[in-house]
């Protein structure tokens, strides 16, 4: 078959990145065709070349490689240039090319990141990710939108430079560029400089994979980004971060406390959220988490758990960022508070979103179910109470909030009014995509599982796991029905939640208030102290010495020079207008001022 | 595309539903004694521990989150003031 054969030759990041360059320059439906090419090139091109090193490039002393192919990479390469294609759909009728752009620059940069074999080439796609990103949030116009991706930029040039630093020492201390594994061992281990250079590259990566307390800019920003840029948002950067992890630090037991954190703390947040989209940058969290958990636990099936489940996650949480993304776009609103009932004039978009909260709450035949499985499990044979009964208590969370809440508040629940359209074709055909897929990996999980790292024996379907899992989450959903039809369910209210992003947006600006208090009033205090009065008094006291010295000798001889009609003030005037015009010999001040000091010289 | 469904419109549709959904629970609860159990910790292995489990985690997450939401919660704007 010709398929087999199409190989291009070139880097799947550059088929991307330098593809990109071409779009501003297409019109119509040869944009839209091309739009859609790349994405299929670069899948040729992954499937037609082996695993291996592939496109070496010498550069200066070390080696750039730009494909280092093999489990781990080929699995994450796969679902980013599908999502791409998905994604591309969704927004093709998007007129404004610099989405476009972004978007293949930032999946470009992901691909980059997923088959860089050096640290070198990791940092240029990892960096190429942030910028172009960015473009996708300032894309959407809104006061709002400026600002979020102001913050967003700003926090991911912290991070960039956390890992620039941290990579700079790691290479130097090594004398290699190799893009591999770090771990985070002790200190004293390694000494303190290499500990530092290895957190500072964790701190780093842990920014992108949205790691608590470093998580902020994911709720902040996402939601803000344009309804086609939140889909590919919530695709590239924290996933790509997760790939980093689980080749630079898996099995560091850190980032299972970490993980299962942010499987925890942020479903209560989305819980009480009330816009749509940033209740499913929660839950985005929320499943970051057990990938990481998975990365953290480190044995082969957690491993292949969080490959699987990052492979998944991406197809469903995309999924349910375009049924979001659709409500937004049909009715422009986004908010609980003004949505519900829509499943009367959006009915297949409702079902696409059913079938996403279907899919991240792991129900059984639904592609969640057969991915988390194997991390909770992992955690099981490891003999992880804790972090395994957190799982489910976050599972059930899941189903709360992503499987019940999303669907519910927009689509059933109070009858908003609204009557929007459905969604246009090319969105719909996007989500229909994406669901086939959610729902043919939930049964034949054969085929994803034959792509991951490694050898997989499990079996997600045995009656105990499925009934296990059923119960779960149809007990959670009664908790739910109960609570609503009992209205103790939190009302939906308009309103933010503080999270940790109020350090830089309240905490910054109380930090420039208290800068520019102490700072500026210190200034301010020396300006009216020093500069304002005591200088000028010492200075108008020495240029006066001469005069006040002069009106001294003048004024008791004036009544003997005869000057007897004009009064004492006007005399003096005049005196100092003469001396200020210079109407006096310059020997007179000298003299005055010689005398000055003989008469300091005589009292000392 | 124009769509005019009105199916939950009619209560009686909507106690259908709730019916369905509260029979498929008893049937959820009488195939745990059913099936053979493997675990993979011995907790698992209680009687309808995962309803149990899946109930009381929903209701307390409801719960903690409104004494959150008591703490956290500002008004719209309160970023821009």
């Amino acid at each position: 078959m010709v398929l087999t054969t199409i190989n291009t030759g070139i880097p799947p990041a550059l088929i991307f990145i330098l593809g990109a360059v071409l779009i501003p320059f297409l019109k119509g439906k040869a944009k839209a065709a091309y739009l859609l090419l790349l994405p299929v090139l670069a899948f040729l091109t992954l499937v037609n070349t082996p695993n291996g090193n592939h496109f070496l490039y010498p550069l200066l002393d070390y080696q750039l490689n730009l494909g280092r192919i093999d489990g781990l990479s080929r699995a994450f390469g796969y679902i980013f240039v599908i999502v791409t294609f998905i994604g591309m759909i969704y927004a093709i009728r998007v007129k404004d090319n610099v989405q476009h752009v972004a978007a293949y620059v930032y999946a470009g940069g992901a691909l980059g990141v997923t088959f860089a074999g050096d640290l070198f080439s990791f940092y240029i796609f990892w960096e190429s990710m942030a910028i172009a990103s960015t473009f996708l949030i300032l894309a959407r116009k809104t006061k709002e939108s400026q600002k979020a991706a102001f913050r967003y930029i700003l926090v991911h040039i912290f991070g960039g430079l956390s890992l620039l630093g941290g990579i700079v020492i790691y290479v130097v201390r090594t004398g290699t560029l190799e893009f591999s594994f770090i771990g985070l061992a002790d200190f004293s281990d390694v000494g303190a400089t290499m500990g530092v250079a290895k957190y500072m590259i964790f701190i780093g990566v842990a920014i992108n994979a949205a790691i608590p307390p470093l998580h902020g800019w994911l709720k902040d920003a996402y939601p803000e980004a344009t309804v086609t840029g939140a889909v590919f948002l919530s695709s590239f950067t924290t996933k790509s971060a997760v790939y980093v992890m689980a080749r630079m630090f898996p099995g560091t037991e850190l980032l299972i406390w970490l993980g299962v954190a942010m499987t925890a703390i942020p479903i209560f947040y989305a819980v009480l959220e009330n816009d749509i989209r940033r209740v499913l940058a929660y839950s985005l969290i929320n499943q970051v988490g057990f990938m990481l958990c998975g990365v953290g636990i480190g044995s082969e099936l957690a491993i292949n758990g969080a490959v699987a489940h990052t492979f998944c996650h991406i197809l469903y949480k995309s999924l349910l960022f375009m049924s979001a993304g659709a409500v937004l776009h049909q009715t422009g609103k986004i908010r609980c508070t003004d949505l519900g009932g829509l499943y009367r004039s959006m009915p297949i978009t409702a079902v696409f979103c059913m079938i996403g909260a279907a899919s991240i709450s792991a129900f059984p035949l639904f592609s969640g179910f057969v991915s988390k499985s194997m991390i909770i499990s992992a955690a099981g044979y490891e003999n992880l109470l804790i972090v395994w009964l957190i799982f489910q208590f976050a599972s059930a969370g899941v189903f709360h909030h992503a499987g019940i809440k999303v669907p519910y508040f927009m689509f059933f629940g109070h009858d908003s009014g609204l009557r929007p359209k459905e969604a246009p074709l090319n969105m719909l055909i996007a989500m229909g995509i994406a669901s086939f897929l959610c729902i043919y990996i939930g049964i034949d999980f054969g085929k994803l599982y034959a792509i991951l790292p490694y050898p997989v024996e499990y079996e997600p379907y045995t009656g105990a796991h499925v009934i296990g899992q059923l119960q779960l989450l149809m007990f959670g959903a009664l908790a739910f029905c109960l609570l609503i039809l009992s209205g103790n369910y939190p009302a939906e209210m308009r309103s933010v939640n503080l999270d940790f992003d109020w350090f830089y947006r309240k905490g910054g600006a109380a930090f420039y208030r208290i800068t520019d208090v102490l700072g500026n009033g210190i200034n301010k205090a020396f300006d009216a102290v020093f500069l304002k009065s005591l200088v000028p008094s010492i200075n108008s006291f020495a240029e006066n010495i001469p005069s006040r010295l002069l009106l001294l000798i003048l004024v008791p001889l004036r009544g003997l020079g005869g000057i007897k009609n004009e009064d004492a003030m006007a005399f003096k005037k005049r005196a100092q207008l003469s001396l200020e015009k210079g109407a006096i010999p310059i020997g007179i001040t000298a003299a005055a001022a010689a005398l000055f000091m003989v008469v300091l010289y005589l009292l000392s | 595309m124009k769509f005019d469904l009105k199916i939950f419109d009619n209560p009686r549709n909507v106690k259908i539903f709730l019916g369905v959904f509260y029979a498929s629970l008893v049937v959820l609860l009488i195939a745990d004694f059913l099936v053979h159990k493997h675990h993979d910790i011995p907790l698992e292995g209680a009687p309808q521990f995962y309803a149990v489990y899946g109930f009381v985690s929903c209701v307390m997450l409801i719960f903690i989150a409104k004494v959150i939401r008591f703490f956290i919660k500002r008004d719209e704007d309160y970023y821009d003031k």
